[in-house]
């Protein structure tokens, strides 16, 4: 097996607040990773320091191999992380299939292709492509209608489709069941299941213990910006440490 | 998809070519068929086209553009005083010029976005004119605008031709680049024009385009680095703007400073709002209106209302006169600031989507019955 | 150093109109979120509020011209001088003064007008329309103003007693040499007057700490039961009373026409970005900045190293700002970042 995302000795320091706090990750091929932990505990700027939005103090962070601290986004993304936000990001004013083109035409042609000699309707190959996805997704019989009028979950749909036509070596994803339904997140499990089976490696973080324990293989807790237990989601849940700083407080 | 195929992009060529070319023919019955005019048609249409790649499809709105049109005056002017007055090689350096202006302007403006954009580019277009009215007086000639002179150097012309009395005329390979002749020549750099912000718009550069100004976000973790797809949209608008004024001083070979005034750049502003922005037909419209009404508006005096209205008691007719007036003749531009808000107001889509969204509706309503139809039986 | 000096007291001067524009443009900004284009014309609106005054107080007769005997002249006397004599001649002399008594109702009213009638339908609509429309706008007030007094400026004279220069130099010591414009030192004691009664206002008083609140967090203070969309169109019409004493305190300076506004208006734009959208304490230091730095541009010696910098020197000082300050001087963050 190997090693997608290997972040080692990371410390980052905003002011007085130590937002994490020696953090070592590794992320092997094929497994879903969880992060999760109380508001405050950090998970946003680890997940940015992992793909390089946030330059650490110290330590490092590599994906296979390469260093992606101070990259651009396109640059991360064409490396091969596609990232899933909080809030849908996606091309409201364009219809499904342009939405899924696009990162299709990205994947091919780089971060820049001043291509204006060929016409959209000929661009059949990612056409094709494109479709199967939003086939895959369910998305196929709105295609031709503007992604701004679809509903939250199948937003989150469509964009999770404009991340794997990428095919990419890692999924970031953020709050993935964050303002839905129960309904919308129920899908939306069954969906990050089915991507799961394809050997997607993936980082989560999530509020939603349902979401996390019914898809992580590996969980890491962290608290006041340390990793306070690591471990498969049973060992986590019967850590007496996660009970206290988090589950605990649940619980109460 | 809106995107066209290959034979609907035939289709719509030839429709539009036939329409352009034969805008002396169907315009006439609105007065309108006369080459000075056609000519404005023809250069404020690609100007407008031009401005739509940028704004229509990025939604980025420069208040600068007009300085490309200068700029392209400019340099046409030069290349008929220093080399020749053959018109291909003053529109090949107008266009070449100001993109070389709008990828040093581009590439400072473009590191913002939204207001921040516009009031840079209104910044430096406000540089460029004063510049033009003071230091730069030996390449602009300052207020006085840049003309023709009898002893310009016109060195390839000094090659193959005698030097005749009076200034020499504008002209493709001979044929002189007044009247129609001048209007046929812009018009087929229109259609040209016309065909490539089509393709533009169709191709996956398009589509990008499009997709920065839905979202900057999704667009960088979608693997695309915007800026040099905005600084190429906004190279390829600026140099249509320096083909139009290319083209401006085809027709009439003098340049002036205020054509690069920030008033300038509103009105191709206005055209593209009006017409319906990121419509490939709407600039077109609206610089054809508005160069339309600005003419049949501009000309009308109170002599002449008086006399339009003199049907009416004289009483009246002075009322109606005197109500009308301030809109008409100097007071063009009163009308035109009317107009301008009456659109952002009532048709932020512009006449193409005001009709669009009409037809939408009717078409629905058309529909509504027969599905009621349907259940009934 | 005497010239140095004058520069300043020059770019303090311009500096104070361009304050007080910007002033007006970030409290419409600040509280409304609309980008205004047509304030320039307000500025306009409130110069030729001067030249209205101008106009009714020299209201005139035709009476016979008792100076010439040889045969029957006619001159124009204004009626309040026939009533009024001495008195009248005195009211028409201090015209610019006394047309802020008009300019403070009709402003006023102008801007409650804009805002109720056309501004605050633009709220939630995108920030390129608010420029177009209001844009629009400016030209309809400016062709409007051009069809009532014509394309020509219109001289309107200072007060007598100040329409000499102060001879400062002996005041402050810098020997008799140094001479300044009456009516220039009272129009940057008059901005400062201005800018300090609008920031107390929006400091001490409890109406203005809830539009400032209203500034940083528009829908918390809608929350707290307070009728803010209220006070911003008194903000909005307060902006132009700022903006229209402005103008018609200029018109000495620089005689009044239909499109003195559209100049001052891309200043000021300016001005308002590189002191940082929003921010009324950066629109004012940048106005003065500004100002100075253009009349130091405006120095021969300095036009000498570097030909024509007079003429772009503010622009370009917005150039560098925003590109290595992208929020301006002070600017607060997420403003206009969407």
């Amino acid at each position: 097996m190997t090693t997608v995302l290997n972040v080692s000795g990371v410390n980052k320091r905003f002011g007085g607040l130590q937002a994490l706090d020696n953090v070592n990750l590794k992320v092997e091929e094929g497994q879903t990773l969880a992060i999760i932990g109380p508001n405050g505990a950090g998970k946003s700027t680890l997940l940015n320091v992992c793909i390089g939005r946030i330059t650490p103090d110290t330590g490092s962070v590599e994906f296979h191999g390469e260093i992606l601290t101070g990259k651009h986004p396109y640059e991360i993304n064409q490396a091969g992380v596609a990232r899933v936000f909080q809030t849908p990001e996606i091309f409201t004013e364009l219809n499904l299939l342009e939405n899924v083109m696009i990162p299709a035409l990205s994947k091919r042609d780089g971060t820049y292709h001043f291509n204006i000699i060929a016409r959209m309707k000929e661009e059949k190959q990612i056409q094709a492509e494109a479709l199967h996805f939003l086939e895959d997704f369910g998305l196929e019989e709105q295609r031709f209608s503007d992604a701004g009028s679809l509903s939250r979950g199948d937003k989150r749909r469509l964009e999770l489709a404009m991340c794997l036509v990428q095919h990419p070596k890692l999924l970031l994803l953020d709050e993935p069941t964050a303002g839905m339904s129960r309904l919308d997140t129920n899908s939306t499990i069954e969906l990050l299941k089915k991507i799961k089976e394809r050997g997607m490696t993936k980082i989560i973080i999530e509020h939603d213990m349902q979401v996390v324990f019914s898809l992580a293989d590996k969980i890491v807790v962290l608290a006041q910006g340390a990793i306070i237990a690591e471990g498969t989601p049973d060992e986590v849940k019967n850590n007496p440490k996660v009970q206290e700083a988090y589950l605990g407080d649940e619980h109460a | 998809m809106d995107t066209v195929s290959r034979k609907g992009e035939l289709r719509l060529m030839l429709i539009f070519s036939a329409a352009v070319l034969l805008m002396p023919v169907w315009l006439s019955p609105f007065g309108a068929a006369y080459p000075d005019l056609l000519q404005k048609f023809a250069i404020f249409g690609i100007f407008a086209v031009g401005f739509n790649i940028l704004f229509g499809l990025t939604g980025y709105l420069s208040f600068g553009h007009a300085v490309f049109l200068g700029v392209g005056s400019y340099a046409a002017v030069w290349s008929f005083k220093l080399f020749t007055m053959n018109v291909i090689p003053a529109v090949i350096f107008g266009v070449i010029f100001s993109g070389i202006f709008a990828a040093l302007i581009g590439f400072v403006s473009l590191r913002r976005s939204g207001i921040y954009f516009s009031i840079l580019t209104l910044a430096f277009a406000q540089m460029s004119y004063n510049l033009a009215y003071s230091v730069l007086t030996p390449i602009t000639n300052g207020e006085t605008g840049l003309q023709l002179r009898l002893h310009d150097l016109r060195m390839i012309d000094a090659l193959f031709i005698e030097a005749g009395e009076g200034l020499p005329l504008t002209n493709l390979f001979g044929i002189k680049m007044s009247g129609y002749p001048g209007f046929y020549f812009c018009a087929v750099l229109l259609i040209i024009g016309f065909y490539l912000a089509l393709r533009v718009k169709n191709s996956p550069f398009g589509l990008a385009l499009k997709a920065i100004k839905s979202n900057q976000t999704r667009m960088g973790y979608t693997g695309f680095n915007s800026r040099p797809y905005m600084l190429s949209a906004f190279m390829i608008s600026g140099m249509y703007a320096g083909l139009a004024g290319a083209l401006l001083a085809v027709t009439d070979p003098l340049a002036g400073a205020e054509r690069m005034q920030w008033t300038a750049s509103g009105e191709v502003v206005l055209m593209t709002i009006l017409g319906g922005a990121g419509t490939l037909i709407g600039p077109l419209l609206g610089a054809g209106l508005i160069k339309y009404f600005e003419n049949i508006f501009s000309s009308y005096d109170d002599s002449l209302l008086h006399q339009a209205f003199s049907y009416l008691p004289d009483a009246m007719n002075d009322v109606v006169v005197g109500m009308i007036s301030p809109f008409v003749g100097d007071g063009w531009h009163l009308t035109l600031g009317a107009l301008f808000m009456v659109i952002i107001i009532f048709l932020p889509g512009g006449i193409v989507g005001g009709i669009t969204h009409l037809w939408q509706r009717l078409v629905k309503k058309n529909q509504e019955p027969t599905e009621m139809e349907g259940k009934q039986q | 150093m005497d010239a140095i000096f004058l520069q300043i007291l020059n770019g303090l001067d311009k500096g104070g109109a361009y304050a007080l524009i910007a002033l007006g443009l970030t409290l419409v900004f600040g509280t409304l979120g609309v980008v205004n284009f047509a304030h320039g014309a307000v500025f306009m609106l409130g110069a030729f509020c001067a030249v209205t005054t101008q106009h009714l107080l020299t209201f005139s007769k035709k009476v016979k011209d008792e100076g010439i005997t040889f045969f029957d002249a006619y001159k124009e006397v204004p009626y309040l001088e026939i009533w009024w004599g001495e008195t009248g001649s005195f009211i028409i002399d201090y015209k610019v003064p006394f047309s802020i008594l008009l300019a403070v109702p009709v402003m006023l009213l102008i801007g409650l007008a804009m805002e109720r009638g056309l501004i605050r339908f633009f709220y939630n609509r995108p920030h390129a329309d608010q420029i177009l429309v209001t844009f629009g706008l400016a030209i309809v007030i400016q062709e409007i103003v051009k069809s009532i007094y014509g394309a020509n400026p219109i001289p309107v004279p200072a007060p007598e007693i100040v329409s000499g220069s102060a001879n400062i130099g002996i005041l402050l010591g810098l020997g008799d040499s140094v001479v300044y414009p009456w009516w220039r030192l009272i129009y940057l004691a008059n901005a400062l007057v201005v800018i300090a009664a609008v920031f107390s206002f929006l400091k001490f008083t409890t109406y203005g700490m809830v539009v400032r609140a209203g500034m940083q967090d528009r829908e918390t203070v809608g929350l707290l039961g307070i009728n803010i969309q209220h006070r911003f169109t008194v903000v909005f019409g307060l902006a132009s009373i700022v903006v229209g004493i402005a103008g018609a305190m200029y018109t000495p300076i620089l005689s009044p026409d239909y499109h003195m506004g559209m100049d001052f208006l891309v200043l000021s734009f300016v001005v308002v970005v590189v002191g940082g959208m929003g921010s009324l304490e950066g629109a004012v230091l940048a106005g003065f900045m500004l100002g100075v730095l253009q009349s130091f541009a405006a120095m021969n010696e300095v036009k000498a190293v570097f030909p024509g910098i007079d003429q772009i020197i503010v622009y370009l000082v917005a150039v560098i700002i925003l590109l290595t300050r992208p929020r301006g001087l002070m600017g607060r963050k997420g403003v206009m970042e969407d």
